[in-house]
């Protein structure tokens, strides 16, 4: 996730170092001796099997979970278009997206750039082609962001990053593409072509109207001057064309995903991005997330399990039921996970629902069923472990959160096609998906609040998400469990369990 | 019970261990999609229509395609008209049938086209099919026109696929590795077979009129040029769109082999004991070595390894001197409650199970565990990325073995379970044609038999010594 490279290293001792370990590389485990293999340790924290010797007390550094990017090189994604044709909002999106799957990927947009450069935006002359000077400061932030590019995907470990700019003249991207191949990047182009004007101008009304470039400009004004900017660019503006750029990997998307022209497509990460981006829409819609009704070991301050709803948990379902009703939504589609608390929740909705077993909670192998007493009592290693890195530690025979996203991608991707849905799933699940729409990091992820019997709305706006959250008046208890002070393995039980919720 | 609480009572189905409204006491709930293990998320059948001339692919992908959506869930036929067209012209002579200007011989072509179309329709309605695709050259608009008005008026949603090649190498290839052998030449020699396809190909070229930009920009489709380097996209409607989509996006057709192995032999596997996490037996390491230098004999062009997280994959990993990579998603299938237990206890604590696993193999889900359906929903993103990738060896697990294996051979959810997937073997795949050819290796290393088969009596009622019949020996 995004810059948990710049995570904390711990100081630990050797062998129980978990922070450290997750650290990435992208290499794979070198090769041995065949005559004498390796003997295998497993990781405490991700009970991941690693080969011994540890060098200097640590085990060797390995990326021992698949990882998304198979990619040994970065990527580079540049983005080219007109202004307003939707490239800041794919590439936040695709960021966003990259991030949560666990590719480290940031933009590097030049507007922004070119905001810090020149501190007020007087008008589009600026952007006009016979501005010498307004082109040699903008070719300077270009340059500025390449370089901030490649300190990225060079130095600090990214895996991919999205340059966005209109990219609209072949000379252009020919620089960007002799840039990556200096440094030994690949290079993807996105280009989004529409010629849509009902299109374009809901565009500038949701994000360029709000821009710090039109601070002081009324409606009117604004709007005619974006559209004298965007002339600026349309004479000298090349598209990406399929015989002249029949080298470059690239997706071409036109029309708002109508259309796409897909070219060259290099290495399973661009593959994905590919995928993702064909299954995207800007049409509006909402998506409701909220868990099962209280069960009955959530009553009891267990974890997992396969329990019905507590009567609190029966009476939010009828809640729910009739709040689904009021809210009047077209079209509503209703998914569950498979276990029977929330199956139990959707059949008090009157809306036909689909099971995904990747719905379900996320396993906690030996400690099923079991209260976080009873975890610091027959398991105080691994309930300290958790706290350490709540987002990586993945229980004995059971999952980590790491696990859970990997899981739940083919969920996020059809949530992605569809339109109103509402997901009534759990904790951990929950968790995941929010972070994904709201863009949290993975160190956040595992703390993000999700109460019960509370239904988050999430609407797609402008960048970004808006959320609304509905408590429907049915109490329950709590069962978020805060990150205690101390995570040492040393500590005391009480320490351990000062930030247990009440329960039964 | 009122009603409301009857509402909310569930029960959970033996086989699939499936929480379903609670039946009631001779009640019949309304019925509501339940979802199977998986979710069903398709309500019309889909036409796939291939589009192109001959020797374009069409046969290979709708082949390569109905593989994958059959594997992972969606029963798929494909409905070739050259073969309806050889079943009605038993003798095929040459070329001419196919002229534009033999009357006769475009009765015989509509009429087939018909009777494909009318066997489509039935495939849909009473055989449960989700997915036909009509594979055929469909290279006229007229043609294409009269299928979508087809598929309109029984509300079937179309996905045309095209394929567009004109590299003289690509399409001498296929000549030589399918049409010379097809049932068409059987009589001829190479050359002459080579002649007459490819005027066969020029009495196509007249009037072929590809998908157009403009003209077709209302139907749905992927345009795939010069054997996958560029591809063009139009109006996907929905889900199985987009994942045909994505599938056909990532196949290719550089040759490479794909080597299956399980891990050596397990010291759990000596116990009988089925799932857990231990390392390898001394004849499982002896068999890892053997591997290792098997591998290198073969001398293969950058092989990549897979493991999966478990102990036994990675051991066996070990010995090879590769780099490796692990996948969670080559994990065992969980047992669940039956985690490491022998079939014999199996039998002991969980009777039902046992005798329901034995009822339906495929489906059955452990309590608290998994089902082989689960599984290949669980290994579908490792197929996606074994057809992106070109030599691949996969040191996995028995069941997991037998998912893959499926799937490469185009076995079926019946068959898939029962797979033979002994230790110490390494299957060795090969794309050849339409299919695969495999290889068996067995490295001469011993090892315990961990293949149950189905037994006879599969009823719950069934005496101990019926259940255990089938159990291979252990210690």
């Amino acid at each position: 996730m995004r810059d948990h490279l710049l995570a904390v290293r711990s100081e630990k001792a050797p062998c129980q170092t978990t922070i450290a370990e997750a650290i990435m590389s992208s290499r794979e485990v070198g090769p041995s001796n065949s005559a004498s293999p390796r003997e295998l340790t497993q990781n405490p924290l991700k009970k991941i099997w690693m080969p011994l010797p540890c060098k200097n007390g640590l085990p060797e550094k390995h990326i021992s979970q698949r990882k998304v990017c198979m990619t040994n090189c970065p990527t580079l994604i540049v983005t080219v278009g007109l202004p307003a044709r939707g490239k800041t909002y794919i590439s936040k999106k695709l960021t966003r997206y990259l991030n949560w799957i666990g590719v480290p990927t940031r933009e590097f947009n030049v507007g922004q750039y070119r905001r810090e450069c020149v501190k007020i935006y007087k008008s589009f002359e600026f952007f006009r082609p016979d501005n010498e000077e307004g082109l040699k400061i903008r070719q300077q932030c270009a340059s500025a962001a390449l370089n901030d590019v490649r300190q990225y995907l060079a130095d600090e470990g990214g895996q991919v990053a999205v340059f966005d700019a209109t990219n609209t003249t072949r000379e252009r991207r020919q620089t960007i593409t002799a840039f990556a191949e200096q440094n030994g990047f690949k290079v993807f182009f996105v280009e989004s072509v529409c010629e849509d004007p009902v299109v374009i101008a809901e565009n500038i009304v949701q994000v360029k109207l709000g821009s710090p470039d039109y601070m002081n400009c009324n409606t009117e004004e604004a709007m005619e001057d974006f559209k004298k900017r965007i002339e600026c660019y349309e004479n000298s503006y090349e598209t990406l064309d399929e015989v002249w750029d029949r080298h470059l990997s690239y997706i071409k998307i036109i029309d708002v995903g109508r259309r796409y022209l897909v070219n060259q497509v290099q290495d399973h990460i661009q593959s994905r991005i590919v995928y993702y981006l064909m299954n995207i829409h800007i049409t509006p819609r909402s998506i409701y997330l909220c868990r099962h009704g209280e069960s009955d070991l959530n009553v009891k301050g267990c974890i997992g399990g396969d329990s019905g709803l507590s009567p609190r948990g029966r009476e939010f379902a009828k809640y729910l039921g009739k709040f689904i009703e009021s809210q009047d939504i077209s079209d509503l589609k209703v998914w569950t996970s498979q276990m029977k608390r929330t199956i139990q929740t959707a059949e008090a909705v009157s809306v036909p629902y689909e099971q995904w077993k990747a719905l379900n909670e996320i396993d906690a192998g030996v400690c099923e069923e079991m209260m976080y007493e009873e975890i610091q009592q027959h398991y105080p290693l691994e309930f300290a472990l958790r706290d350490q890195d709540k987002y990586r530690y993945r229980y004995p025979k059971g999952e980590s959160y790491e696990d859970l996203v990997q899981r739940l991608e083919p969920v996020i991707m059809e949530l992605e096609r569809q339109e109103n849905v509402l997901v009534i799933c759990h904790q951990a699940v929950m968790r995941c998906l929010l972070a994904y729409f709201l863009d949290k990091t993975a160190e956040e992820l595992p703390y993000l609040k999700c109460p019960l019997h509370t239904v988050l709305k999430l609407t797609p706006v402008a960048y970004g998400c808006k959320v609304e959250s509905i408590f429907l008046n049915v109490d329950a208890v709590n069962t978020h469990r805060d990150r205690p002070e101390n995570v040492e393995v040393s500590r005391m039980a009480e320490e351990a369990l000062l930030t247990v919720p009440a329960h039964q | 019970m009122t009603t409301e609480q009857e509402k909310i009572e569930l029960q959970q189905t033996p086989l699939l261990k499936i929480w379903v409204p609670w039946l009631g006491i001779g009640g019949c709930k309304i019925s509501r999609r339940r979802g199977s293990s998986v979710p069903q998320l398709t309500n019309s059948p889909t036409l796939i229509v291939m589009v192109g001339l001959p020797a374009r692919g069409k046969t290979y992908i709708s082949k390569k395609l109905t593989r994958y959506l059959n594997w992972i869930g969606f029963p798929t036929k494909v409905f070739n008209l050259g073969q309806y067209r050889r079943d009605a012209v038993q003798t095929y002579k040459n070329f001419e049938f196919f002229r534009q200007d033999n009357k006769e011989a475009m009765q015989i072509r509509k009429a087939c086209a018909s009777n494909a179309l009318k066997d489509i329709c039935i495939y849909f309605s009473k055989e449960n099919g989700q997915v036909a695709v009509f594979d055929a050259t469909n290279t006229t608009r007229e043609r294409r026109v009269s299928i979508v008005s087809f598929a309109k008026e029984k509300g079937y949603k179309v996905f045309f696929v095209e394929s567009i090649c004109d590299d003289p190498d690509i399409i001498a290839q296929n000549i030589t590795e399918v049409k010379v052998s097809s049932p068409d030449y059987v009589n001829c020699d190479k050359e002459e077979a080579l002649a007459d396809f490819l005027k066969r190909i020029e009495c196509y070229k007249q009037t072929y009129v590809p998908l157009d930009d403009e003209k077709d920009r209302n139907l749905s489709y992927i345009k795939i040029f010069d054997v996958g380097s560029r591809y063009l996209v139009n109006r996907v409607q929905d889900h199985i769109q987009s994942r045909i989509v994505y599938y056909l996006m990532n196949i290719h057709v550089t040759p490479r082999s794909i080597y299956l192995t399980r891990h050596g032999e397990s010291e759990l596997n000596l116990l009988g004991r089925i799932g857990g996490d231990s390392g390898l037996s001394p004849r499982g390491h002896k068999y890892a070595a053997s591997l290792g230098s098997f591998l290198k004999g073969q001398n293969i062009k950058d092989l990549k390894v897979w493991t999966s997280h478990m102990k036994r994959t990675i051991q066996t990993a070990e010995h090879l001197g590769v780099p490796y990579e692990q996948w969670k998603a080559l994990n065992e299938i969980d047992a669940g409650v039956c985690e490491e237990l022998t079939y014999e206890e199996i039998q002991e604590k969980h009777p039902e199970e046992f005798a329901l696993r034995d009822q339906d193999k495929y489906r059955y889900r452990y309590p608290k565990g998994e089902s082989y359906e689960d599984l290949v929903h669980r290994l579908e993103p490792v197929i996606m990325e074994l057809e992106r990738q070109e030599n691949v060896l996969v040191v996995c697990h028995q069941a997991v073995m037998r998912c893959l294996l499926a799937y490469l051979l185009d076995k079926t959810s019946d068959e898939l379970p029962y797979l033979k997937c002994p230790l110490h073997t390494v299957l060795r795949l090969t794309p050849v044609a339409y299919g695969c050819k495999m290889e068996n290796i067995f490295l001469n290393v011993e090892a315990v038999n961990t293949h149950r088969e189905r037994p006879v009596n599969v009823d719950v009622t069934r005496d101990p010594a019926e259940a255990l019949k089938t159990i291979p020996d252990h210690f």
